[in-house]
């Protein structure tokens, strides 16, 4: 603490050289950090780091002193608040106060206070858990002690040196200097940041590799020039100065970040770059997310529309007032009462000052207690949905989360579904299914086979897996409880678990025995020859492909190996002779094992020319021995290695290789070992990794084969950009044979639903491969425009490839997803899938989860050739669409002629999409999409679905809801009203972004059609009952006013009117809004129909709340009138006639409310008990309290005298009961006669079972038979297309033959979006 | 068990509460509960609106109007001129028994003692007795908190200003000779105004409490003179003003002014006869068209004489039987499902 107020004080009297050099750093953007230790010492004003943050995090929003005025200023952001108090010090103003002005201040403060003890006690709960994190441990340099002295996390600086252990959490983000790891990796686990599960790799700053002793950080003088803080966790930038004045780059493999966890790694030590709030965590960490719901908007209209009648009311009264008075004329009457100068008031003075008093006195009409109850139902509809059992996934132990609180009812209106295919709708636990080498098919029937048998197994095994599993946890409890601390983050432990069942799964590979065969064969001829020295070259190309073909799936990855025992651990080198040649190896060189980078600059180049000329066979392979004598270093058993890879494809390939031996064993960031049959382990130089990135959608390494010495580059990809970069095929008739048959091969997978991925290489020759990376150090240095260099010069490099084959690795369907889409699209939900897969691959998953039906007609856009929007694209884009115009306008001509109608189902494709989405051209798009039952949008960008779901959204003016699983799926989940995420394999990103996140796909039916039913149909007759209760409420006071000369009298004590709503009629309400079901679980969810309830707003149209109003003032006048004839021309007093229509008034509302509900638990009992006894206790004792008090009402005694009276009963019996005929005839009326679906849904309820599932199962064979008049909801046939397409033929492919423009330019063209997404994205 | 509970912990309770499952009444409108309920409904209201409207039927009123108004009406003279304590009469004539106990009220019409400024121009506390109150009455009182002198007017306020001060005294006509009904002034105001929420103060004899106050400004006699034959009626606990300070719901309204004293020949209340009121007419209502009027009424178990609620319960309750009929009707035409 004391170095903080050291450090404030020295920002106080910072000098004015100082501040220039404050003021410079942010105009160039970059943050300059220098060690603290040089500076420590000295004055405190002299470091230059003291004006960025310091590690303290504050999250909170309040401290105590601000508490007060800061909340209440956002409290008053809420119009409805500032009215309330408006009308509140309107009764401080004496001419027009018509309450008691303390009084009239409770409903407000009361409903202010409550806000303020919620916020602060969630301020509080921050608090609390900033201090815990504030106050953890970590080591920090201190140059006075000459060690690591455990501090605060708060107390940490930019520019201080901290020394990590194993398992300990980064405090700050850190620039790793020094690692213990012999390789100076450090391994890190990123879960709290993106709930990835996998090790990432971070890599010590090149200028410190080579340390071998420990790092000093007194030796430390270096001074790190890097950008300012920003919160994209996939970039850093920056360099270092040496004293002799030399830089190195700076990537983001040398800075760990705030939040995750060291793995692997005894101790590393860094310096601190960014701390506290500038850390990349905590910008990343933005609050929770507050949406507006349809229902609210739609309420706030009515809410305004209550302004307006409240403004009618008043100025009525005050037109009255003024002829009231004016009727006297200069002859005041005896009870008139002279203004306290003892004046007369005019009677225009005394209708204004009136109309002020009316807006006191009917307040109420404008529901004050509205936006707290609805808040207080959101929260607990939130909590029932947590609750939950059949959306709880048992598997993974989670369960749905709200992470959006307030538009739960949303959820029941929904009209388009926006779905990402792969791990929304399939599992993304990728099997390795068939695969082509060199073109020729190996089907892997056996795989096939054990596979069917798994799923056939599925089920039982998962029971006894949830039951009995014991899954190896990591040893550091403590940390991963801190863990969950830091981000607040749901513990991710659940992802591991399931991956761990789907690996074991994958593992067990039953290869292709002919395949096995000739990579046996291969590898014993490889041994042959290099036992004698013959040139690999000499290979059969069939023998050498295949070869090659697992050398690529084993290396072409990220994947890191681990051992099972300790997940958590990487797999390491015991042998200490080993251990000189890694030295040796790593102190050459390169390596950094992703994105498009390997800082090895220069020493790469030199060492190209060092080793050029020793580059013979026997050194290749002499960095590991073959392992000939069996006694491998290798101490583990390799069957029971584990690869944790960043996208699930990659595992399945790495464990597909294994089965046929070919097995990865190790991964450093310079050199991949890999065991083959026969020839052992062989270590690849790795020389590059060119990251995936879903703009090129492939990725390549390369590497020096160990066998031939050759640069080889391998790539791996999607078939559509492989297949474009194969070398030209009539280099060889041979590789047209393969090309050719691969691509039928390929075709076949689609068709099968596998996903598709093609296996190519490319052997580079020194002279190439300098060129190249000439170019690639040049970009890779590069501080500005970076990104676009090293993409520009990965294209460069991926050319003129050989193809070896392909592989299909199946995506199973998760489970009920079908059910699912069927039971959704019953419920007249739109779903269009938007995919980044193939075509085919998405054509096959949706015929598979019935989102396309075999007897659709498909419509299929494909753009064959790009070019921009304009011209002759628009033309044709316009003639081929212009069939649709006539289904777009969904004449009802077209559902009349006698063609055969077909169900259209529309397959577009992400070229076309460009178009589609072109201004021009969107409205016609949809018009075509809308006709369509289902659409499949593949190939899609992220942008491209985002763009696809704002279009929609936008002009459809449609509810839309977007479910997705990965990053790709993050924009379009903002877009989209209801935003979905998956907390499935691919990390959290999804789910942060999301406002509901699923363990599955399949709940999605019961959150939509049971919970957001219920909660829309809760919240709606909830905000209805409130508007009405409030209308009737105060139209009983308005009535009076004709009685009263309208001088804004009322014969309902202050009391009662001031506390009817926050008191006595405020539960039974909220129990309602809160437990009502209009219809069981069950039937919802069997009759999915019933959704179409909430997708038209039934439960609350702009013209019920314009009946609740007429149905509130009848009953007030109902409720007003009785007691007025019932007590006429009798000696009552205001009082004792006002106390019974209150009462009655309070019984009515209360009846009200119960024919609107629809289930009685015996909290529906309690609650309307207790609201009645609570009126009646606190009128007893309000009554009974003191003689004197409470003016104006004075009301001593009158409830106690009140019910001595039989006539006050009389009343209480026959008003509510008069006051709610006409509701309840039209109810008893409509539920007989023209019964709404859902309550045909109500009366199934009450049925007996079996005759209900009759009534079901003959409705899921008949939908929309005449054999239904009595059950008429079952032929909502609402989500049949408009129009329909008529015409003979399969399938009907429209294929857009649009001008020519070279697909690389148009690339060029849009690179900008590209790359925005590419950050974000992820392997397809 | 306890290994399969820590591999849950998200699992959430598997309640009824929590899964949404209470045991739950579900009323349905159907036919077959309405038609059988609106009837028991309807055929009890009528019942108890039968047994209303005979019991309201029983009751008797008389209402003397003596606003005058008209010219030919007795007390037009006196309505017409502002002269204090005018005195007018008016004679009526009984066949039958008027069956006792009677009451005798005073109504007005067209007097709006729940305009909202009159009703808040009073001082609780001053009316409870509080001495302090005296000297400075609240300032929701005002304008008649002061005079024009500065001297605060207690009882302050404009519902005590304005106090009913016509007074009546009852006579029987019987064959010749003109005797005066008895009429009893005791507890015509609610028992717990004329005992708790209104006090004089502890100060004997009562009049030196008054000391330095004037009286309201429309009142002949001081508040602790109201009463010259009973002194406990004096000050703010004098019936009138009890009843007075009672302010009426609406804008017609009677309020007791005496009951008729059960003694005598008046044992069963009032017997057949002519009866002379005499009036001293001081209340002016004809500025704001209002109207007076002398009210006898004796009373049942359920108040006054109202015909209305037991209309109400017919008209609800036949309305009930209507409906049902009609749902019956609706039944018999519709069948639906699960009747079936």
């Amino acid at each position: 603490m004391a170095r903080h107020s050291e450090e404030d004080a020295g920002m106080a009297k910072a000098p004015p050289a100082a501040r220039q050099r404050k003021k410079k750093p942010k105009e160039n953007k970059t943050r300059t950090v220098h060690a603290n230790i040089l500076h420590d010492c000295a004055k405190g004003d002299e470091n230059p780091n003291r004006h960025y943050a310091n590690n303290k995090i504050k999250t909170t929003k309040y401290t105590v002193l601000s508490f007060l005025p800061k909340n209440l200023f956002e409290q008053f952001h809420r119009f409805a608040n500032v009215y309330f108090v408006f009308i509140a010090l309107l009764n401080f103003v004496p001419v027009v106060n018509a309450f008691q002005p303390e009084l009239a201040l409770a409903p407000v403060v009361f409903i202010l206070s409550v806000t303020a003890i919620k916020d602060l006690w969630e301020d509080y709960r921050r608090h609390r858990s900033d201090k815990e994190i504030n106050h953890m441990d970590c080591l920090v340099y201190s140059r006075a002690e000459r060690r690591y002295v455990e501090k605060y996390w708060k107390e940490v600086r930019v520019g201080d040196f901290i020394r990590l252990r194993c398992n300990e959490i980064l405090p700050a983000d850190v620039l790793l200097l020094s690692s213990s790891d012999p390789d100076r990796l450090c391994h890190i686990e990123t879960a709290t940041l993106d709930g990835e599960t996998n090790l990432k790799q971070r890599q010590v700053v090149r200028s410190f590799y080579d340390l071998d002793c420990e790092f000093d950080p007194l030796k430390y003088n270096s001074i790190i020039e890097c950008e300012k803080p920003n919160n994209d966790l996939n970039r850093f930038r920056g360099y270092i100065i040496h004293r002799s004045g030399r830089r190195d780059a700076l990537y983001k493999e040398n800075l760990l970040l705030r939040g995750c966890t060291i793995r692997n790694t005894e101790e590393a030590v860094g310096i601190v770059i960014y701390a506290g709030h500038e850390t990349k965590a905590m910008l990343n960490n933005n609050g929770p997310r507050y949406k507006r719901s349809k229902l609210e908007r739609q309420m706030n209209v009515d809410v305004f529309w209550c302004v307006i009648i409240l403004l009618v009311m008043c100025l009525f009264a005050a037109v009255g007032h003024g002829l009231w008075m004016f009727q006297y004329g200069d002859n005041r009457p005896v009870f008139d009462v002279l203004s306290p100068e003892g004046t007369n008031l005019s009677p225009i003075m005394s209708a204004i000052y009136l109309f002020l008093t009316m807006i006191i006195v009917f307040q109420v009409l404008i529901p004050i207690s509205l936006f707290v109850s609805i808040e207080i139902v959101k929260i607990c509809q939130v909590y029932f949905i947590h609750q939950d059992m059949d959306l709880y996934d048992e598997e993974t132990d989670s369960h749905l989360q709200c992470r959006a609180l307030n538009i739960t009812e949303d959820l029941g209106q929904m009209q388009y579904i926006f779905s990402d295919k792969t791990g929304t709708l399939t599992e993304n636990k990728m099997v390795f299914r068939r695969c082509t080498v060199a073109g020729v098919e190996y089907s892997h029937d056996a795989n096939a086979r054990r596979l069917a048998m798994y799923q056939e197994m599925d089920s039982e095994e998962e029971e006894s897996m949830s039951h009995g599993g014991t899954l190896p946890r990591r040893d550091s409890v403590t940390s991963h409880q801190s863990a969950r601390v830091v981000l607040r983050s749901q513990s991710t432990k659940s992802h591991r678990r399931t991956g761990s069942r789907a690996e074991a799964k994958r593992a067990n590979i039953t290869p292709d025995p002919k395949l096995l065969d000739k990579v046996n064969d291969c590898s014993s001829q490889m041994d042959f020859m290099r036992f004698h020295s013959q040139p690999m070259s000499q290979l059969p190309s069939d023998l050498s492909d295949i070869i090659d073909f697992f050398i690529a799936l084993t290396i072409c990855n990220t994947v890191v190996v681990s051992s099972p025992n300790q997940p958590r651990h990487k797999v390491t080198l015991t042998c200490s002779g080993q251990k000189h040649h890694l030295i040796t190896n790593r102190s050459s060189n390169k390596g950094c094992s992703s994105l498009l980078s390997s800082p090895s600059a220069e020493s790469t180049l030199t060492k190209l020319h060092e080793e050029q000329p020793s580059g013979g066979l026997e050194q290749a392979f002499s960095p590991i021995p073959p392992s000939y004598d069996g006694k491998t270093s290798w101490n583990l058993d390799e069957g029971e290695l584990r690869y944790e890879a960043e996208s699930p494809d990659e595992a399945a390939l790495v464990y597909a290789a294994r089965a046929y031996k070919c097995s990865l064993v190790g991964r450093l960031p310079d050199q991949v070992i890999v065991e083959l049959p026969h020839l052992g382990k062989l270590s690849f130089e790795l020389l590059h990794t060119l990251g995936f990135d879903s703009t090129r959608k492939r990725m390549s390494v390369v590497v020096r084969h160990p066998l031939t010495d050759q640069i080889t580059v391998y790539t791996k990809g999607a078939d559509s950009v492989i297949m474009d970069l194969i070398k030209p095929p009539d280099t060889g008739k041979r590789q047209k044979k393969i090309v050719c048959r691969t691509q039928h091969y390929l075709n076949l997978y689609a068709a099968d639903g596998l996903r598709t991925l093609c296996i190519a290489k490319k052997i580079l020759s020194k002279e190439e491969y300098a060129c190249w990376l000439q170019r690639h150090l040049a970009a890779e240095t590069a501080i500005q425009g970076r990104e676009e260099l090293l993409f520009e010069s990965a294209l460069q490099l991926e050319t003129n490839l050989h193809l070896l084959g392909a592989t299909g690795i199946e995506d199973r369907l998760q489970d009920g997803v079908p059910e699912t889409i069927a039971s959704l699209r019953k419920a007249g939900l739109q779903i269009w899938v938007l995919t980044g897969d193939k075509q085919e691959t998405a054509v096959n998953i949706a015929y598979a989860c019935k989102l396309l039906d075999p007897e659709e007609e498909l419509l299929t856009l494909n753009a064959k050739f790009l070019c921009s929007p304009s011209g002759p694209t628009t033309k044709s884009f316009n003639t081929n669409f212009s069939p649709f115009d006539i289904y777009s306008s969904s004449s009802p001509s077209s559902q009349s002629t006698p063609f055969l109608v077909h169900r259209l189902g529309l397959v577009i494709d992400g070229r076309t999409l460009a178009y589609a989405l072109d201004k021009s051209l969107e409205d016609k798009f949809l018009a075509v999409a809308r006709s369509c039952r289902s659409v499949l949008c593949c190939r899609s960008t992220p942008l491209q679905k985002s763009m696809v779901v704002k279009l929609v959204r936008n002009k459809l003016k449609v509810m839309t809801l977007a479910i997705g699983d990965g990053a790709n799926d993050v924009s379009m989940i903002q877009v989209a009203d209801v935003g979905v995420g998956i907390s499935g394999q691919e990390g959290m990103q999804a789910v942060m972004a999301s406002d509901f996140a699923l363990p599955r796909f399949r709940y999605l039916q019961k959150l939509l059609l049971v919970h957001g039913h219920w909660c829309y149909s809760r919240l709606a007759n909830m905000i209805l009952y409130f508007f009405y209760k409030n209308a009737m409420f105060v139209a009983l006071i308005f009535w009076y006013q004709f009685y009263c000369g309208f001088s804004g009298s009322a014969m309902i004590d202050q009391w009662y009117l001031i506390f009817f709503n926050l008191m006595f009629s405020a539960f039974p309400q909220l129990i309602t809004g809160t437990l009502d079901k209009d219809v069981s679980a069950e039937t919802l969810q069997q009759l999915p129909q019933l959704y179409v309830n909430g997708q038209n707003s039934e439960e609350y149209k702009p013209y019920m709340f314009w009946m609740n109003m007429i149905d509130a003032f009848y009953q007030s006048l109902v409720c007003f009138f009785i007691p007025y004839f019932a007590y006429a021309d009798s000696d009552v007093d205001l009082f004792t006639w006002g106390t019974p229509i209150t009462t009655l008034a309070l019984f009515t509302i209360l009846l009200h409310l119960g024919t609107e509900t629809k289930t009685w638990t015996w909290m529906n009992w309690m609650s309307i008990a207790f609201s009645i006894a609570l009126f009646f206790t606190v009128a007893l004792c309000y009554n009974a309290s003191c003689p004197a008090c409470y003016s104006p009402s004075n009301p001593y005694w009158t409830m106690q005298r009140l019910l001595q009276e039989p006539l006050f009963y009389l009343l209480c019996f026959i008003t509510p009961i008069a006051a709610l005929l006409p509701r309840f005839f039209y109810r008893a009326c409509q539920g007989t006669l023209f019964p709404s679906p859902v309550q045909l849904g109500r009366q199934l309820d009450k049925l007996p079972a079996d005759i209900r599932r009759n009534i079901l199962s003959l409705s899921r064979v008949k939908v929309g038979s005449p054999l239904c008049p009595k059950l008429p909801f079952l032929s909502l046939a609402k989500a049949s297309p408009k129009g329909y397409y008529k015409k003979d033929g399969r399938s009907q492919v429209v294929v857009l033959a649009l001008c020519t423009f070279s697909s690389s330019c148009w690339i060029g063209k849009h690179r900008g979006p590209f790359l925005a997404v590419l950050l974000h994205s992820k392997f397809f | 068990m306890v290994k399969q509970e820590s591999e849950s912990a998200n699992r959430p309770d598997n309640t009824a509460f929590t899964q949404q499952r209470l045991p739950a009444w579900q009323p349905i409108l159907s036919a077959g509960i309405v038609i059988p309920g609106f009837v028991l409904i309807g055929l009890a209201f009528i019942g108890i609106g039968v047994a209303l409207l005979v019991t309201s039927r029983s009751i008797q009123v008389l209402e003397l109007d003596y606003t005058g108004d008209s010219n030919g009406s007795p007390c037009s003279s006196c309505s017409q001129s502002d002269i204090a304590n005018c005195k007018c009469s008016l004679n009526f004539t009984l066949t039958t028994l008027f069956q006792g106990p009677v009451f005798f009220y005073y109504g007005l019409s067209n007097y709006f003692q729940n305009y909202r400024r009159y009703g808040a121009s009073k001082d609780d506390n001053q009316l409870y007795g509080d001495l302090s109150s005296f000297t400075s009455p609240s300032s929701s009182c005002s304008p008649y908190n002061y005079d024009s002198s500065k001297k605060p007017i207690v009882p302050c306020g404009s519902i005590a200003n304005s106090m009913f001060n016509d007074t009546f005294t009852l006579t029987r006509t019987v064959s010749g000779t003109t005797n005066n009904v008895t009429l009893d002034g005791k507890g015509i105001a609610w028992w717990t105004d004329y005992n708790i929420k209104y006090r004089n103060p502890s100060v004997t004899p009562l009049k030196n409490a008054f000391n330095g106050t004037v009286k309201p400004i429309n009142w002949a006699k001081p508040a602790y003179e109201l009463d010259a034959s009973d002194r406990s009626n004096n000050g703010f606990v004098n019936q009138d003003f009890l009843v007075w300070m009672r302010r009426a719901a609406l804008p017609n309204f009677r309020k007791l002014y005496r009951r008729i004293d059960a003694s005598g020949d008046y044992q069963k209340g009032l017997p057949a006869g002519n009866y002379t009121i005499d009036i001293t007419y001081n209340y002016p209502v004809r500025a704001f068209n209002g109207a007076k009027k002398i009210v006898f009424s004796n009373v049942s178990w359920m108040g006054g004489s109202n015909e209305f609620l037991g209309i109400a319960y017919l008209v609800i309750g036949s309305l009930c039987v209507v409906m049902s009929v009609v749902m019956l009707i609706v039944y018999a035409k519709f069948k639906f499902p699960d009747e079936e």
